[in-house]
């Protein structure tokens, strides 16, 4: 296989864009990707995207997106795999590149979540319809009851969770792509509304429209694009049983931690050489068992680590500089690119006040549903 | 939700027939061609017990459009005795009070309507067995 | 000879005092409790319809009859709210309880006489050998208008009873129906709630059926209301089936038991048959039982039971209709019995 490299980026901001279209979304941001390294054509294009269908009525986004950036005739392809939709993108964009098949290729997300559908019931389109959604379960809900066993098994608390949000929406005031760059106190947090016991509205990502893009070349060929390329050192993916109940643990995320096995395994690093983090804060919970199974925290101080500055700003192992998906928003077809778009800035020294200095290494950890699909990418600064 | 689809399901729905594994012994519910333990194809017919016992659960307060009138309700995945793990909602009870360990009863119930024209959707809830002791 | 081999009921938990209804329409609830005799209703959750009510009284009718339930060669259900207009409810109970497909199933409507006449057609199948078992259910999650004297009683509930001819828990001695056109009370296709003739519905319609069918079965068996330990009649309200026992020679003792309504209500189909049912709980071998429904419209089941020695033994097997009704309740206010009886108006 060919080493792959990033070499451009592009990304709208998150929010409600209520002027910006599903379409539209998606061509600023990989306009940008691609007037940022100059090129001229496309081998090929991924589009992540969880529900175009349900949030929009559109489905056939390849050809769409294609045609909307003037590259009508180029292979395009969507993605999906729920909220693990940008993530698994990328690692299709980077096979394509890897195995010689193509040299430019555009790994794109794009999500269109404020057009009227009931968000509510199109994410739970992601869960286990006839096992989970029958019965009246809601996606809060499912990592409701993850955190309430995981409250159950380990001792850990309501502020626990909140330290999640206190701490991603302070890193999501300095991003100024974030939904909600602003700060929030434990008590705010604490006292917001309760979405499904235990998590409250605080503990939950946004519903957001936004779209992001990176283009792959090959990295002998990457210096021609751009000055700092990033290279893409390892990939893994993983999935686990559909249904929250057909898991042995509830409280364990094993798609993550399979996903991380083998993006370690191909990248030949451990946990401890990274130096920064996105991972999937979905829910406040989402975070404290994914760093747990990424074995970026010990399972004993993984609850605590957001409280304690472990996973800040200045801590041992930075989480979710960008804000998470909690306070930067989550159109969830894009979040697994804007994770890497995170990490590619970091690596490249470009974030600014949120800025992680020296970091070499970062992984990226993007997953769907309730944790049936885990992607984690490590990304290295060359 | 489509009636075919609806009445596929009916067996494990209405009836809780699952399928205790010939290989490895793990009870599916509701039954699947291949054991998701050990790959194992043999299988014989369980009808579960109409008991079980909370593993985790939570309470829903903003419910999708199907649910709205039933927010705020506790919902669970339980464990019957025979080893099958599954999610109901828990009623009859203050949802608050609802929470891993709970023994409960497994009831017949309407769980869904589509609207006011749609098909009716039935399957089981939980009751908490204290409650249920009480009466009996 | 032919009888009920097993019985179960099913009463949901919720319920609503005569005083909070009267409340909200600015009534004496005095006047409710003294002249109606009404304490309080059961209310069925918005999880709760006469399918889920027959399928869990099924359930234990089959577990105190010990039976294979997919030799029930038929299954009757006799209620007033059937969830669907057209399709039937009996065939979700059947696939719920593992009875059938070998089966005949109707759903059967004759106002608040429906359960009984599911019980008397089952019994009639079983006696002429057509099927080995057949059950007749009655429930019901019944309607009455806000604001009608019908919303003090409208109640959910209901019970089931297999018929057999071996292993009798009941004989079932004698049976008589005495039917006529009396429009006392109705509910037109389409229609939310029941309409009925205020005081119409009393002499000319529930005195006139319920005591014609009673005195006939009285001369049929040669029996009178002393050799009977127990007596239940349909239950509209508190008042009706007390002034119709005392007419016929009944006493307070004999048709305590089976009065059931004054924390219950008014359980339509449901009504004597859970009336039924809670007698059963406690008879003992050789008691006799009167049971006379009535259904407006108008005609009455008459039925006379004995309790053969199998019946104690079977009794605690299933859910007393006693603990049900006194059992732990979730009472709720005026506006949740509101939502819970779909009478607000929500966008879809």
């Amino acid at each position: 296989m060919r080493e792959v490299a990033i070499v451009a980026a592009g990304m709208t901001p998150f929010g409600e864009l209520w002027e910006m279209s599903l379409r539209r979304l998606f061509a600023e941001a990989a306009l940008e990707a691609i007037t940022m390294a100059g090129v001229d054509h496309l081998d090929a294009i991924y589009v992540g995207n969880m529900s175009g269908g349900c949030f929009v009525g559109q489905e056939h986004l390849g050809p769409l997106m294609a045609d909307q950036i003037g590259m009508a005739g180029v292979p395009s392809t969507r993605v999906e795999s729920a909220c693990a939709s940008g993530g698994i993108a990328l690692r299709t964009a980077f096979f394509e590149v890897a195995s010689g098949a193509s040299d430019l290729v555009l790994a794109s997300g794009v999500e269109k979540m404020n057009d009227g559908a009931d968000a509510t019931n199109v994410l739970a389109t992601a869960a286990d319809q006839e096992l989970e959604v029958y019965h009246g379960i809601t996606f809060p809900g499912l990592y409701a009851m993850i955190a309430r066993a995981h409250m159950e098994a380990y001792g850990t608390t309501e502020e626990d969770l909140s330290w999640v949000s206190v701490k991603n929406h302070r890193h999501g005031a300095l991003n100024p792509k974030a939904q909600f760059p602003l700060e929030f106190t434990l008590e705010q947090v604490m006292n917001s509304t309760p979405v499904a016991e235990p998590l409250r509205l605080l503990h939950c990502s946004p519903v957001s429209d936004g779209a992001a893009a990176v283009l792959l070349c090959p990295l002998d060929q990457a210096k021609k694009y751009t000055d700092q390329p990033i290279k893409i050192l390892g990939t893994g993916q993983a999935t686990s049983a559909m249904a929250l109940a057909d898991r042995k643990d509830p409280t364990f995320l094993d798609s993550v931690q399979l996903s991380a096995e083998r993006a370690y395994t191909m990248a030949g690093v451990g946990p401890d050489d990274i130096d920064v983090a996105e991972v999937h804060d979905c829910f406040a919970i989402s975070e404290i068992c994914c760093i747990e199974a990424l074995g970026l925290v010990e399972r004993s101080q993984a609850a605590r680590a957001a409280a304690s500055g472990l996973t800040a700003l200045g801590g041992r192992i930075p989480v979710n500089t960008s804000g998470g998906l909690k306070a930067k928003g989550h159109p969830v077809g894009a979040t697994g690119i804007a994770q890497i778009i995170e990490i590619y800035e970091q690596l490249r020294g470009e974030s600014g006040r949120r800025q992680v200095q020296g970091a070499r290494l970062g992984l990226a950890q993007n997953m769907g549903g309730s944790g049936a699909s885990s992607v984690v990418h490590i990304l290295e600064r060359i | 939700m489509p009636s075919p689809r609806y009445w596929r399901e009916v067996p494990s729905r209405l009836r809780l027939e699952a399928a205790r594994c010939s290989g490895c012994g793990k009870v599916n519910y509701p039954p699947r061609p291949i054991c998701p333990g050990c790959r194992g194809k043999e299988s014989e017919p369980v009808t579960l017990s109409k008991t079980a016992t909370i593993i985790t659960s939570t309470v829903i307060h903003i419910a999708p459009d199907d649910f709205l009138f039933e927010a705020p309700y506790a919902i669970a995945i339980v464990e019957t005795p025979e080893g099958a793990r599954f999610m109901a909602q828990v009623v009859e009870c203050d949802p608050s009070s609802v929470g891993p360990g709970m023994d409960v009863s497994l009831e017949f119930r309407l769980i869904r309507k589509e609207a006011r024209s749609g098909i009716l959707c039935y399957g089981f809830k939980a009751v908490p067995t204290a409650s249920w002791e009480a009466q009996s | 000879m032919a009888g009920i081999i097993g019985y179960g009921a099913f009463i949901p938990r919720k319920r609503i005092t005569a005083e909070e209804i009267a409340r909200q329409w600015g009534k004496d609830p005095e006047t409710i409790r003294k002249g109606l005799l009404l304490e309080e209703k059961s209310v069925p959750g918005i999880d709760e319809d006469t399918i889920t009510i027959s399928v869990e009284a099924g359930a234990d009718a089959i577990t105190r009859a010990g039976i294979d339930p997919s030799k029930i060669g038929a299954l009757y259900i006799g209620s007033e709210s059937h969830p669907y207009a057209v399709k039937p409810s009996g065939t979700i109970v059947i696939d719920a309880l593992g009875i059938g497909p070998e089966v005949h199933v109707a759903d059967f409507e004759f106002a608040c006489k429906a359960g009984s006449e599911a019980m008397f057609v089952s019994l009639g199948l079983v006696e002429s050998g057509r099927v080995e078992y057949a059950m007749g259910i009655g429930a019901d999650t019944s309607q009455g208008a806000p604001d009608d004297a019908l919303e003090f009683s409208a109640s959910a509930g209901g019970a089931a009873f297999i018929f057999g001819k071996e292993n009798l828990l009941v004989d079932v001695l004698e049976t008589y129906s005495f039917t006529s056109d009396t429009p006392d009370f109705w509910r037109r296709e389409g229609e939310f709630y029941p309409r009925h003739g205020g005081r119409f519905t009393g002499e000319p319609a529930y005195f006139k059926h319920v005591l014609s069918a009673t005195r006939a079965i009285l001369d049929k068996t040669g029996l009178k209301p002393s050799d009977f330990r127990f007596a239940v009649f349909h239950m509209p309200n508190g008042k009706f089936p007390q002034q119709a026992g005392k007419k016929l020679g009944f006493t307070q003792e004999q048709m305590e038991t089976g009065w059931i309504v004054p924390t219950m209500g008014n359980t339509y189909s449901g009504s004597s048959p859970t009336g039924l049912a809670a007698i059963l709980d406690v008879a003992e071998p050789d008691d006799l039982i009167l049971m006379t429904s009535f259904g407006s419209g108008a005609g009455s089941d008459s039925f006379v039971f004995k309790a053969t020695e199998l019946l104690p033994g079977r009794q605690p097997l299933g859910r007393t209709v006693r603990s049900m009704l006194d059992g732990p309740k979730h009472y709720v206010t005026y506006g949740q019995y509101a939502k819970l009886r779909d009478k607000i108006i929500v966008n879809e």
